[in-house]
């Protein structure tokens, strides 16, 4: 099965890598940015075939490594066929 | 005092801190390697500077996750004493054995420089060899040096005087929240700092005020 992850900073979490992105955008003209986040994304294949086993294992890995919950957010995305 | 310098791939500062803590300790300090999952008996453990990993993911997660990092939480459960600077620090933050993380500086920038490190509680087994509110010179060079936590975590470490160092005289090079610099856990052995005191502690270095740090902990242990 294949799964994505999505890790996001925090509302509220400062994110100066986005702010400079977003002066970036500024600067090569593009008018009417009003704002930029950056995150990360991961593509995951497991050899797992049980959506819910999958989305456990995920879920685990999410907390245990892939995200730090003091500052960011996950979602998971699993391709169910 | 025996102590023991942890080392990863993308350690870079253990050189310093072998060489610190046997100036110091007059006892040669072990290195363990990251693979190995026991530490002998020691009284210090220190997770050393550098770019463990070269900061893949966040900096100091994969370090984090190491085979020696289960011994390492036990022996700070048992209350063995342990000290991060720099990657140490942020590897301690990752583990979950110091609240909070270490995020990139607040403009962008790799900071190598000296700062102003006032200590803010003096009554730790890590600073009691310095007055309180003491301000002394000491080097920082990081690029991820920027406390973070929740407001919640924030109030209670804060409250509990569990904040070590600050950075004084507005010489804060990171964006830190309240300009800290150190932190200690609840029980008072694990401490985690981004300044490294393992660098001023000759004449030579301009200053040898981060000796008292490693002499604290000598006296604590004895």
């Amino acid at each position: 099965m294949k799964a994505r992850i999505k890790v996001m900073l925090k509302n509220g979490v400062l994110d100066p890598q986005g702010k400079a992105i977003e002066g970036a955008l500024g600067s090569l003209g593009f008018a009417g940015v009003a704002s930029v986040r950056q995150g990360k994304l991961f593509e995951v294949e497991l050899a797992e075939t049980n959506p819910a086993k999958a989305r456990a294992a995920l879920e685990e890995m999410s907390k245990k490594l892939l995200a730090n919950t003091v500052i960011e957010n996950y979602a998971i995305e699993l391709d169910e066929k | 005092m025996k102590s023991a310098v942890i080392v990863f791939p993308g350690s870079n500062r253990e050189r310093d801190m072998l060489y610190a803590l046997e100036k110091i300790t007059g006892e040669k300090p072990i290195a363990v390697w990251h693979t190995e999952t026991e530490l002998s008996k020691v009284d210090l453990v220190v997770l050393p500077g550098g770019f463990s990993y070269g900061d893949y993911l966040r900096t100091g997660a994969i370090a984090a996750r190491a085979a020696i990092m289960d011994d390492l939480r036990k022996k700070a459960d048992q209350g063995v004493h342990v000290l991060g600077v720099c990657n140490g620090f942020q590897i301690l933050c990752e583990a979950g054995l110091l609240p909070g993380i270490l995020v990139r500086n607040s403009h962008l920038k790799f900071v190598c420089r000296n700062v102003k490190l006032e200590v803010a509680n003096a009554n730790t087994d890590f600073t009691r060899k310095y007055a309180q509110g003491q301000v002394w010179r000491c080097p920082v060079a990081h690029g991820d040096g920027n406390y973070f936590t929740d407001a919640e975590t924030l109030a209670r470490i804060e409250g509990e005087n569990r904040v070590v160092f600050r950075y004084a005289e507005g010489t804060n090079p990171n964006g830190s929240l309240n300009d800290i610099a150190g932190i200690i856990n609840e029980r008072g052995n694990v401490m985690g700092l981004m300044p490294h005191p393992e660098n001023e502690i000759e004449p030579l270095n301009g200053g040898t005020e981060g000796r008292n740090l490693f002499e604290s902990v000598l006296e604590a242990v004895a």
